[in-house]
This record gives structure tokens, C-alpha cells and sequence, in this order.
């Protein structure tokens, strides 16, 4: 029975990881699509300019699927909590649970309401009322990114609560500190412009594809990639500043889950350097080889030239003293706080690295787009290069709560409740077996289908929002029975 | 208990209430989509006259779970890893339903759209079952812990009463859905549905039956509650007779509210059998109660005041959206069918 409890901890957090990953594909890919689609909508109603209201419809369509999966596996979040963490459900509702329904009733709602309105009023509003509805829908996902970062940072840096001493259960405090939490407002810009940044490479790499392909609609989807593009460069420039200005916060929050992602065992000293790569004696809690720049990290830390941070090793002992005599004996039972250093480590460089890269191929593109001479469909080598750029933000998004989440290890609930006491006590390895294979199957199918559809989309260009369609529906109006039936 | 713990309990009875009639006619129209539209062009009908509401009918869902998990974080803890494969299923189904609206608009070929169609349908029937056995299991009494936590064996779940409710309440989302296509529709649609419901209604009438006698002998209702209990079911019963009447005299309004109402009194059912409980331990000792399973009166009043501000403007907008698409939807059938 034993090595099953560990055996269930682990299984449930391999679902928490593949779901919320997976369902993290398809936020800031609706988030950042169902704001380009309502700017460009927007500009339609202002300029009256026709390509912008097949840009809008083109897209519309692409954003749709994307919104359509989200949705769907939303809906698992909405559930795990209770079916594979309800200890953790009963130690954190009265916190938790707020935010949450308040994101349903404030978010979902208004979302979901308005993306029906949206999708089925095309030729029924005018330009100017209709784009009221995807900007509706737009804030609508935007609002539910602030209610569950509300969550998620009460969980990195829990405010506002006290320990009840009967239940020894979190219990709130004070409304007003959970929503200003520091970290919520420190990490929403970074996410919300990461949404941007992904959904803007998406349509600039969609665009290249079928520029490489040499099909109709050329005019289309340059201009689709051109005006992405700037979307693109402000949204990168952006994430980064957000980024530096989220990570301030964290030095002073979770200083373990900084060292860990500069991968500084040892107290670093003054000034300090920043390792670009390097491998590392997880056993040992040592760094085996690194490259790395000096006075970087002291520039990145703390923005000047001086300043060292303490290392993993000194961390472990102090967090240790801090939590060896707590009352609780799991807590006191945590053997160290080292965490997944590698991962961790490397998430980090991925996620900045490509942020670089996209700032300068966004440079890049914008020149050649500026150009009279250049025509961007006959550079092959960089129309590959942005197609194949549009996978980058998914990972790079991913590397971001990579990081958040596994630096939190093996916290829950920061400095209160571990995760190895927040799984349900109820479920067993086999359904945590056959509901991973599940989801499992479910996502592949999920996922390929939509890439599948998206890519069809793409390949019919703008056939898909005038062609056939169009024909058809003159076709169903013509329709005499059609007619008299819609009296 | 305190009045903010007794509105509360109110509060997500409403929200499953709102959930099942709005989202029980989607189930329904899913459903029927495999019964009574026989080419493409019906079954996109099908779909086309639930496609601008279905999501948010589906938040029903998601406000009443996120709204139990915020005012009742022991009851939700507890239901829901007590009947985790349940709520798995539940997922599944409204998972493939879902996807199945946006991908089947995307599908080129005959094969592929009948797949969506298929997986739409099944979807449409998973969840709804699913839902129903749940709750018809948890009012008979389950083997909770001290702690809260309900380890169910196979037969707590899969009994007499949760497999006949389950059923009924499934026949009675698709007569719900059927009402709803005759209300939305013209042409051979609307007539098959109302066809159809005139074979349904009888064979409702006796699962009703049936499930009366079964609440009665397995669970608690009637012991502790005779009076409120009788009523209830007496109003599921009229409801349903209200739709059927509806039915036969071509008054569809009135039919979908007669159906719609039917799921919501079967909904006000078990809630008023499990007041003021809110889950039922085979060990009375362990039930879980509103009084002792809440959070903090904080935390319940801040969601009170927000609610109070934010659901009249959600009702407001939400139903504007439905007065927007009042058309009947032509079936688009052969005209010779």
C-alpha cells in the first residue's frame, strides 16, 4: 500500500503537468489571437479597408479552434483540484476557490457569451458593433488570466490568510492583499505579452508556410505577416521587460527558485557572473562545467555592475532551519529544498533565449518589410525561418511555468503546505493510470487534429472564409424552402 | 449554519438548476442529432441551433463547480476524488462534444464530418449519464471517512436507483433537446421531434415512476422529509405532464419549459433531500454539513457581494444572446423525406 501512495503522488503529478501544459498551449494562443483579431477588426471598422476584414474573418476562424480546445481542457482544470488534489481543495478553498468562481462568473461568462455572438453575427451588425463583441471575448480571456494568476500567486506567495488553529486550514484574511498580491502583478503583464508574442509568430509563421507554398492570396498574407510583425516586435521587446521586472520579485519571494534558475550552488559573491551554459552534479549540489560572462548576473539581479546572491547551498540550510522545528511533520519530514536544478536551469535559457531571437528576427522581418526592393516571398531561407519560428513561443511559454511551478518544489502552498500532502487520499494508482492514458490519448487527438485543421485552413488561404463557403450560403438562401422558413 | 451558508447552498442549487436546463437541451439536441437528422444538412441544423449558446450554457457548469469549490471547498474535495473515474467520464464527454462543434465545421470530407457527428452524439450522451448517476448515487448514502474522504466501492456508484436515474435523466435531457429543436426549427425536423417525443413521453412517465418508488425505498427523503419530498416529485411529474401536453398540442414554448422545469425540480429534489446536508455518509456521524463544510464567513461574504454585483449583468447580457437568435432554423432536408 505504501509504494502505491507514492506511486498515486507521482501519477498525479504527471497529470497536473500534462494538463495544465497542454491546456497552456491553447491560453495564450487565444488570448494573444482574440486580441490581434478584434485590432484587426477595429481597423476594418475605422479604414473600411476590405483586407483587414478578411483578416479578421481569416484568423477569426484560426483563433476559434484554438479557443474551442482551450475550452475543453479548461474544463479539467476546473475539476482536477477535487478529483486528484482534495486535500489540498480543503486546506486552500477558502482562498482558492474565490478567485475561481469569480473567474467563471466574471471571465468565462462574458467570453463565452460574446464568442457565440461573434462567430454567428458576421453580416448582421455593423463592422463597428460587431468588433464590440471579439473585444468582449478578448477581455474576457484576458480577465480570466488575472482571476487564476490570482490563485497561482497566492499559491508562490501566499497574503491575506491566516492558519486557522481549529482546521488547520488557510483561511483568507483579507480580499484586498490576495489581489494585490505582488506577484500576480508582476507576472501578468509577462504572460499576457507572451500571449502576444506566441499568437503574433503563429500568424507570421502560418503566413510564411503558405508564402513557401506559392499559393493564391500572396497580398493576404503579407500583410497578415507584416502587420504581425509589429505586434510581434513590441510584444517581444515587452515580455522581456516584464520578465526582468517579474524576476525582481522572485529574488526577494523564492530566492531558492532564482539560484536555481542561474544554477548558483554556492553563494556567488560580488560582483557576480552569469553562466550562458553549464552542467551540473545534481548528487553532489555542485556545477560541473560552465561557460559564463562576468558582472552578467549582477546586471541582471540587480541592474548594476555590484551585488552578489546566495547560493542553493546556503539557501537549503536556511530554509531547513527555518521549517526543521515547524509544527507540522511533513513539513519537518522535507529532507532538503534543492530543486530540479537542470530543468530549471535550462527552461530559463530556452525561454530567454528564444525571447532574443525573436526580437531580432521581428527586426529583421520589419526591415525587409520595409523595403521596396525586397520581396520577402522570394527569400526562401527566411520565410523557413519563420515558419518554423512559430513553435518556438509554445516552448518558450512553457519553459516560463516550467520554472514557476517546478520552483515551487516541494510547496504547494509556498512555506505552508507540500505537495506530497495536498493528493487526494482516495484515489488509486489505477485510476491515475487510465485516467493519464486517457487525457493522454485524448490530447494527442486533440492536438493533432487541430494542427491538421489549421494547417488546411491555411492551405486553402482565403478560400476558406469566401470561397466555397460564400457559394454555399447564396446556394441555402436561394433556397425557396430555406426561405420561407426563415419567417 | 449561517444565512451566508444556507444562500450558498442556495446559490449552487440555482447554478446546477441553470445547468441543467440550458445545457440539458444541448445535451438533448446532441442526442437527437443521432436519432432524427438522417443527411449532413440536418445534422449541422442540429448543431447550428445550439452553436451560439452552447459554451456559455457549459459555464453554467464550470460557475457552479468553481462556485462549490469557493463557498463548500469540503463538499467539492470530497465528490469530486470520491467519484473520480465519474467525473473522468464526464470530462471525456464534454471534451470530444465540444472539440466536436469547432472540428466538424472544419471537416472536408463526408467520412470526417460523420466522425465528428458520431463523437458529438456519443459526447452528448456520456456526460449527461454520467452527471445523473453521480447524483443519484450520492443521495443514498456512501461510505465517507472522518476525514471527509469517500472511498466508493462499485456498487455505491452503479446501483438500482443511479442506473434508472441515470437513464431517466438522460431520456428526460433528450425529450428537453427534442422540445428545443421543435421550438427552433421548421420543416421535418420539427416534425420528427415532435413525433418522436410523442413515443417518449409515455416511457418518461414510467422511469419517473420508477425512480419515485426507488427514492423512496433507497434513500432517506421521504423519512426525514415526507412532505417537501412529495411535493417536489409531484412537480416533476406535472412539469413533465405540461411538456407532454405541449406536445400533443403543438404549444412548444410551453414544452420546453415543461421539460426544462422537470430537470430543475429533479434538481431541487436532491437538493432539499440532502439539506441540510450536503453529502450523505452511510456513518451519519461523518456527513458532510452545510454548517461544517463552508469556508469562512469572509470568503463567503466577499463572493456574496460579487455575485450580487456581477449576476445581474451576466443574466442581462446572457439573455440578450439568446434573444438574438430567434429565427426558426429551416431543416434543410429532401423535400420529398
Amino acid at each position: 500500500m505504501f509504494s502505491l501512495g507514492i506511486s498515486v503522488l507521482s501519477l498525479a503529478r504527471i497529470q497536473f503537468a500534462m494538463t495544465t501544459i497542454f491546456h497552456f498551449f491553447f491560453v495564450p494562443f487565444s488570448i494573444g489571437m482574440g486580441f490581434i483579431v478584434a485590432v484587426m477588426e477595429t481597423i476594418y471598422a475605422i479604414k473600411k479597408d476590405e483586407i483587414y476584414n478578411k483578416m479578421a474573418r481569416f484568423w477569426g476562424k484560426i483563433f476559434l479552434l484554438s479557443f474551442a480546445v482551450g475550452i475543453v481542457t479548461g474544463l479539467i482544470q476546473e475539476f482536477q483540484f477535487g478529483m486528484n488534489w482534495s486535500n489540498y481543495s480543503r486546506f486552500m478553498g477558502d482562498i482558492f476557490g474565490a478567485p475561481l468562481a469569480i473567474e467563471a462568473l466574471l471571465a468565462f461568462f462574458l467570453e463565452s457569451t460574446f464568442v457565440g455572438v461573434w462567430m454567428f453575427t458576421w453580416d448582421r451588425f455593423k463592422p463597428g458593433i460587431h468588433a464590440i463583441f471579439i473585444w468582449l471575448t478578448s477581455i474576457g480571456t484576458m480577465l480570466s488570466a488575472i482571476w487564476i494568476l490570482t490563485a497561482n500567486s497566492f499559491m508562490q506567495h501566499p497574503t491575506g490568510f491566516t492558519i486557522n488553529a481549529k482546521t488547520h486550514r488557510v483561511q483568507m484574511t483579507s480580499f484586498s492583499d490576495i489581489i494585490s498580491n505582488p506577484q500576480l502583478w508582476r507576472v501578468f503583464p509577462h504572460l499576457i505579452l507572451g500571449a502576444f508574442v506566441l499568437a503574433s509568430f503563429v500568424i507570421i509563421g502560418m503566413s510564411a508556410w503558405a508564402l513557401i507554398r506559392k499559393q493564391k492570396d500572396t497580398k493576404f498574407f503579407k500583410k497578415s505577416m507584416y502587420f504581425s510583425l509589429w505586434i510581434g516586435l513590441v510584444s517581444s521587446f515587452g515580455v522581456v521587460i516584464a520578465g526582468d521586472y517579474q524576476t525582481q520579485q522572485i529574488i526577494q519571494d523564492q530566492p531558492m527558485k532564482f539560484a536555481a534558475t542561474e544554477g548558483e550552488y554556492e553563494d556567488s559573491g560580488s560582483p557576480a557572473s552569469w553562466k550562458i551554459v553549464a552542467s551540473f552534479d545534481t548528487k553532489d549540489h555542485k556545477v560541473k562545467h560552465e561557460i559564463s560572462v562576468p558582472y552578467m548576473l549582477s546586471l541582471l539581479a540587480y541592474h548594476k555592475p555590484e551585488g552578489g546572491i546566495k547560493g542553493m547551498n546556503t539557501l537549503n540550510k536556511e530554509l531547513k532551519q527555518k521549517f526543521d522545528h515547524n509544527k507540522s511533520k511533513s513539513i519537518r519530514d522535507i529532507k532538503d529544498y534543492y530543486l530540479p536544478t537542470t530543468t530549471i536551469f535550462w527552461s530559463f535559457r530556452i525561454m530567454a533565449g528564444f525571447g532574443a531571437l525573436f526580437i531580432l528576427v521581428a527586426l529583421v522581418g520589419i526591415y525587409f518589410s520595409r523595403s521596396k526592393k525586397f520581396q520577402i516571398e522570394k527569400q526562401r531561407w527566411f520565410l523557413y525561418v519563420l515558419g518554423l519560428l512559430m513553435w518556438a513561443p509554445i516552448v518558450a511559454n512553457t519553459c516560463g511555468w516550467l520554472i514557476t511551478e517546478l520552483g515551487r518544489y516541494p510547496w504547494i502552498v509556498y512555506g505552508l503546505y507540500t505537495i506530497a500532502d495536498a493528493v487526494s487520499a482516495t484515489t488509486t494508482a489505477g485510476e491515475l493510470i487510465f485516467s493519464n492514458i486517457l487525457y493522454f490519448l485524448l490530447f494527442a487527438i486533440l492536438g493533432g487534429v487541430m494542427i491538421y485543421y489549421c494547417r488546411q485552413t491555411m492551405h486553402k488561404g482565403l478560400a476558406a472564409v469566401e470561397g466555397p463557403d460564400a457559394t454555399e450560403q447564396t446556394a441555402k438562401t436561394a433556397d425557396p424552402f430555406s426561405k420561407e422558413a426563415f419567417n | 449554519m449561517t444565512a451566508l451558508q444556507f444562500l450558498w447552498f442556495i446559490l449552487i442549487c440555482v447554478l446546477f438548476s441553470g445547468f441543467f436546463f440550458l445545457e440539458g437541451f444541448d445535451f438533448g439536441v446532441g442526442m437527437a442529432a443521432g436519432i432524427i437528422a438522417r443527411n449532413d444538412e440536418e445534422k449541422s441544423t442540429m448543431l447550428e441551433i445550439i452553436g451560439p449558446h452552447w459554451v456559455a450554457n457549459e459555464t453554467w457548469l464550470v460557475t457552479a463547480g468553481g462556485a462549490m469549490f469557493a463557498s463548500f471547498p469540503l463538499w467539492y474535495a470530497s465528490l469530486f476524488s470520491g467519484y473520480y473515474i465519474m467525473f473522468l467520464l464526464v470530462l471525456a464527454g464534454l471534451i470530444l462534444r465540444g472539440v466536436s462543434f469547432e472540428f466538424v465545421e472544419h471537416a472536408e470530407t463526408h467520412r470526417a464530418r460523420n466522425l465528428w457527428y458520431i463523437v458529438f452524439v456519443v459526447g452528448s450522451l456520456l456526460a449527461p449519464l454520467m452527471l445523473c448517476i453521480i447524483f443519484f448515487s450520492m443521495i443514498q448514502g456512501i461510505p465517507i471517512n472522518a476525514k471527509g474522504d469517500a472511498h466508493l466501492a462499485f456498487f455505491d456508484i452503479i446501483n438500482w436507483l443511479s442506473i434508472v436515474g441515470g437513464i431517466a435523466g438522460v431520456l428526460l435531457s433528450l425529450i428537453h433537446g427534442l422540445n428545443y429543436t421543435r421550438l427552433t426549427t421548421t420543416g421535418v425536423l420539427r416534425e420528427r421531434a415532435r413525433n418522436l417525443n410523442k413515443i417518449l413521453y409515455p416511457i418518461l412517465f414510467v422511469g419517473e415512476v420508477v425512480v419515485a418508488l426507488l427514492v423512496i425505498f433507497q434513500t432517506d427523503f421521504f423519512q426525514k422529509k415526507p412532505i417537501s419530498s412529495t411535493i417536489i416529485i409531484l412537480l416533476i411529474v406535472l412539469m413533465s405532464l405540461m411538456g407532454a401536453w405541449g406536445t400533443w398540442k403543438d404549444h412548444e414554448g410551453w414544452s420546453l419549459a415543461g421539460s426544462g422545469l422537470s430537470l430543475v425540480s429533479v434538481v431541487i429534489l436532491i437538493f432539499n433531500g440532502l439539506f441540510p446536508r450536503v453529502m450523505i455518509a452511510n456513518n451519519p456521524a461523518n456527513d458532510l454539513l452545510v454548517a461544517n463544510s463552508s469556508s469562512s464567513p469572509m470568503a463567503l461574504g466577499i463572493m456574496t457581494i460579487v455575485v450580487c454585483v456581477l449576476l445581474p449583468i451576466v443574466l442581462a447580457y446572457f439573455i440578450w444572446s439568446y434573444t438574438l437568435f430567434t429565427k426558426r432554423m429551416a431543416s434543410n432536408g429532401k423535400v420529398n423525406d
